[in-house]
């Protein structure tokens, strides 16, 4: 099991953050106790960026597992799997993470069924082991190893949502929408847009969100907003790359399509 | 002219009226500037024709004097039409409506403005008469249209708000249900009734705001980050004193329809005109505040108010610059020295200018006191948000410094001062002393109005589909619900005893009922299908040597049943009949029918509601509520049953619509909606019978359209004549032996959700 290359989980350039709060103290310190850590907020507001930022900060391999519905324990832990010579154990995600000591995230892991997210429970309290009982081996997780998951309330039917004795293992952080001066900011550097049009940009994105729960799941990203500066940047007309990222891939609605097409008309003048 | 030319015209026209000789000379002289020479005589020739009808020399004189310029723009053919039209008319007795039908020309033309269009606008009219013109005791068409001098009257109106299109709808519309009753009519093309004007909004051209209202509830949240109801209010009836926009505690007032506003300072779209009124109306919500009237003189509040307006626009632009291309092309443009100082009040004028200099940057205007408000407005704006407080102190200065004489006087100048887009800034305003005005009286009628609440349900309207025009009528069906009175629930109770052992055989059919729902189980030893993810598990386990697990198969069940039934019952007079060889009422044996179908639902746990309707004309639907989703089947509800009434007529659409919006708030897999009745569809206040079928199939139709399913049950045994084409095949029983109904309603209920 040692030949596991713990470089190419690496993060190896600094990723572009910009503290909100005092988010970066706060990982840190969980970081520091190895309690695993939780964190909210709706889609593109930087959850899987700030991950990455601090995974480079502390200089740890980080290994992202994006959950699905028809993901099973096993796609964690890892599976026996039939070959020439009869059969071979192959480690899941999960499992590397717990033997290597890389921080493991488990994006949207509401998508994840019930009974697949019981496997991280003894990875999460005092013990920190992971049993692999197929294998008939119990892993004790590497000292450095910590789990992070994150989810998103918006789109949280009752259907899906964590089982309180799953929630009662984390330290939650919860992140929203950065403030206009910072998401401006964030905008401006990611895309290399100027000042002014990333100011605009976000007060589109601010109308788009006083319309969340009216018609509309999720507003308009941080994400999204840099993914219309970028087009912008790339000689398209404001307005239209407006609509292009900003507007089109929201919503199929007319009436919410017009609104936002004439708030678009209305600051870009 | 030569005068031997100018008699050879005379003559040709074949008309001795004094009066027309006085003026003869300058038709002719149009004529010939307007008309080729062919045109001129045929313009003779039609004017002799309307000279021969006898209605004196009005109807001549108006056309010498508009048809000219009438056919140098439509073509000369029209000088034909008209004079054949009038003549026909003479020869009907609608003779009476010649002069008002020549005065409607000039402007059906100028709005109009293509010889087809007036060809189509004739057409509209001339079938509306042929309609209305009602003949007596076979003789042909002796009495004369009542609607049509009335229409002829309202034509410049109409023609300003509707499209050729519009129009012919509304007339039709009119020609249609007025036909036989000349008083209803004449309200009618005089826009005095209530239809009249709902059919009239409906075919209006322009933006409506019924079709935008989610929209424009968005485009306030989203941009404005503000939630209010909005009113919408007509523009179309109040000739003299336009209302404006405006909000309170209980609103946004704003026009029911916006047209397209084109003008050479720019085109506004309807929708983007609703947007400015509601920007603006919003700017004043988030930045004004409220000054105390009492120390102000009205001209100082008038300008207080511009400025504010001003102020919140600003605001509005520097948020939103894209708005300022609207503001500038609604924004009306005063034109300076416009207004003469000696004549009349200015006051208007000198506001509006000072506005459009705020707004305009590129405006024009040297007058000094109006550009030294501009430069303190500016250096007010310039620290941020300023306040309403410093829009007021400017104001009094202006009006101060420019106070003149004539502001007194009471002929004000209006003109290109009119901004329509804004509200009238009632909410800027607080009075300390009470005036004594109509408030009293206002608060009485609110009262009076509440206490008529406390009576029962207040009406709920419905439209009906006219199968005739392809329309619906717009809140055509006065509906009133109420709890049905209560009866003696152990009446009930009865019955269900007398069918105990029918009640047997339903419980043993009901035990067999197979719910649906299938469901996948897996992780079964046997069943009806390999699991394919799990099977391969298994088998790597077992070639690894580990125990493998044998529930490979899956296997599907029916599981839950999720339905809400509606039972709406027929209570029209006709049940009291007693069918042939039973001595009970249809009514009674609805009764029985419904207390076991209501039994058996219960058993099965399926959610329903049951109520019954009849009707005394359009204006009174009765909806009787029995049961509710929320009750359960006690007493109470024993004690409606067993107080069934019948009475009045049939009139099912209505019904239909507000039973479905019942179930429709029902949340279930599968909703249907049963219907009891023993009759076709019919009031007596139509004749025809087809139109309450279609509108009952078109009740129908939105049933299924909305997801929910319909069944009809009929006791009619003629019903095979129209019953299909309202609930489609399949879609209905017709019970033949109604004495049988008891039996057969459980087992019909039972077999269609099975």
């Amino acid at each position: 099991m040692t030949d596991i290359d713990i470089e190419q989980y690496k993060v190896t350039e600094e990723p572009f953050y910009s503290a909100q709060d005092d988010e970066v103290a706060m990982y840190e310190a969980a970081y520091d106790a190895r309690l695993p850590v939780m964190i909210k907020g709706p889609t593109g507001c930087g959850k899987s960026r700030f991950i990455e930022h601090m995974a480079w900060k502390l200089g740890k391999p980080l290994i992202t597992v994006a959950c699905n519905e028809d993901m099973t324990a096993s796609d964690l832990v890892g599976r026996y799997l039939l070959d020439a010579n009869g059969t071979r154990w192959l480690d899941g995600p999960l499992t590397t993470a717990a033997r290597i000591g890389a921080i493991c995230y488990l994006d949207e892991i509401v998508e994840a069924r019930q009974d697949t997210t019981v496997v991280i429970h003894p990875l999460t309290d005092h013990r920190r082991q992971l049993p692999l009982d197929k294998k008939g081996e119990l892993i004790d997780a590497h000292p450095d190893f910590q789990l992070v998951i994150s989810y998103n309330p918006g789109y949280q039917s009752l259907m899906k949502d964590l089982k309180q004795s799953t929630k009662q293992r984390f330290t939650g952080l919860e992140f929203d929408y950065p403030d206009t001066k910072t998401e401006a900011g964030i905008v401006e550097k990611e895309s290399g847009t100027d000042a002014e049009t990333a100011a605009k940009l976000v007060k589109i994105a601010h109308t788009a969100r006083n319309l969340k729960g009216h018609g509309l799941d999720e507003g308009i990203s941080t994400r999204l907003l840099v993914y219309a500066a970028t087009l912008m940047s790339k000689g398209i007309d404001a307005k239209k790359a407006c609509r292009m990222a900003l507007v089109r891939p929201i919503t199929d609605d007319a009436d919410i399509r017009s609104t936002l097409d004439h708030s678009i008309d209305s600051i870009f003048g | 002219m030569q005068q031997s030319d100018f008699e050879a015209y005379r003559e040709k026209l074949n008309c001795s009226f004094k009066q027309i000789d006085e003026c003869f000379e300058d038709y002719v002289q149009d004529a010939l500037r307007n008309l080729s020479n062919e045109g001129v005589d045929k313009y003779l020739a039609g004017a002799s024709r309307i000279c021969m009808i006898g209605r004196g020399w009005e109807p001549v004189s108006i056309y010498l004097e508009e048809m000219p310029v009438m056919a140098h723009k439509l073509g000369e053919p029209i000088l034909e039409i008209v004079s054949t039209i009038v003549w026909e008319l003479s020869r009907s007795p609608n003779g009476k409506a010649i002069p008002p039908f020549m005065q409607c020309l000039p402007e059906a033309s100028r709005r109009l403005g293509t010889l087809e269009q007036m060809q189509n606008f004739f057409k509209i009219l001339d079938t509306m008469v042929d309609e209305t013109t009602t003949s007596v005791h076979g003789h042909h068409k002796t009495h004369s249209s009542q609607g049509f001098l009335v229409l002829l009257e309202h034509i410049p109106y109409l023609l300003s708000q509707l499209s050729l299109e519009g129009l012919k709808n509304w007339v039709e519309y009119g020609t249609r249900n007025y036909k036989t009753h000349p008083e209803r009519q004449k309200d009618y093309f005089s826009l005095q009734s209530a239809d009249s004007k709902a059919m009239l909004q409906r075919e209006r051209h322009g933006t409506l705001f019924m079709d935008h209202e989610r929209e424009l509830d968005m485009f306030l949240r989203a941009m404005w980050e503000d939630e209010s109801f909005f009113v919408p209010y007509s523009l179309g009836f109040d000739e003299l004193r336009k209302p404006a926009p405006y909000f309170d505690s209980l609103g946004i007032r704003i026009p029911d329809v916006y047209d397209d506003f084109d003008d050479d300072s720019g085109f506004v779209s309807g929708i983007d005109r609703y947007r400015v009124t509601i920007a603006h109306i919003a700017a004043h919500r988030k930045w004004s505040g409220i000054l105390v009237a009492d120390n102000l003189s009205p001209f100082q509040r008038i300008a207080a108010e511009h400025l504010e307006d001003s102020r919140v626009e600003y605001l509005m632009l520097k948020q939103y610059p894209g708005l300022r291309k609207h503001l500038l092309a609604l924004h009306p443009v005063p034109i300076e020295g416009d207004c003469d100082n000696e004549k009349e009040s200015c006051i208007r004028h000198r506001l509006a200018m000072l506005s459009r200099a705020i707004l305009d940057e590129n405006h024009v205007y040297k007058n000094e006191y109006v550009l030294a408000s501009v430069e303190k407005f500016h250096q007010a704006m310039a620290n941020g948000e300023s306040s309403t407080e410093e829009m007021r102190d400017i104001a009094i200065s202006f009006i101060t410094r420019t106070r003149l004489q004539s502001d007194q006087l009471p002929k004000m100048h209006f003109e290109n001062t009119v901004i329509d887009y804004r509200d009238d800034n009632r909410h800027m305003w607080v009075f300390i002393e009470e005036n004594d005005e109509a408030e009293d009286f206002d608060d009485q009628r609110q009262k009076k109005a509440d206490e008529l609440e406390h009576e029962g349900l207040p009406p709920r309207h419905y439209a009906e589909w006219d199968y005739a025009s392809n329309s619906f009528k717009p809140d055509w069906v006065s509906l009133y619900e109420s709890v049905h009175p209560s009866g003696n629930s152990s009446d009930i109770d009865a019955i269900l005893d007398k069918y105990r052992d029918l009640a047997k055989l339903l419980k043993q059919i009901l035990d067999r009922l197979k719910p649906q729902n299938m469901v996948r189980v897996r992780y079964q030893e046997e069943g009806s299908e390999l699991d394919l993810d799990v099977a391969i598990r298994s088998l790597i386990d077992y070639k690894c040597g580990s125990q493998p697990d044998p529930r490979i198969n899956m296997s599907h069940k029916n599981d839950g049943r999720d339905i809400a039934v509606m039972i709406l019952l027929d209570l029209s007079a006709s049940l009291h009949d007693k069918p042939e060889g039973s001595d009970q009422t249809i009514l009674q044996l609805s009764q029985e029918a419904v207390s076991l179908l209501a039994w058996t639902i219960d058993q099965l746990g399926d959610k329903y509601a049951i109520a019954g309707f009849h009707s005394d004309t359009r204006h009174n639907v009765r909806y009787y509520h029995l049961k509710g989703y929320s009750e359960d089947f006690d007493d109470t509800v024993k004690g409606r049953l067993a107080a069934m009434e019948a009475g009045f007529s049939t009139r099912m659409g209505g019904a239909i619509r507000h039973a479905s919006h019942y179930l429709d708030a029902q949340q279930a897999d599968k909703k249907i909606m049963l219907i009891l009745t023993d009759g076709e569809p019919s009031d007596i206040d139509v004749d025809d019978d087809q139109y309450l079928i279609s509108d009952t199939k078109k009740a129908i139709d939105e049933l299924s359209s909305k997801g929910m399913y319909s069944y009809c049950i009929s006791l009619d045994k003629k019903a095979d004549d129209y019953i299909q084409d309202i609930f489609g095949p399949g879609g209905y029983s017709v019970i033949d032996r109604i004495e049988k109904l008891p039996e057969k309603l459980p087992l019909i209920f039972t077999s269609l959700t099975s």
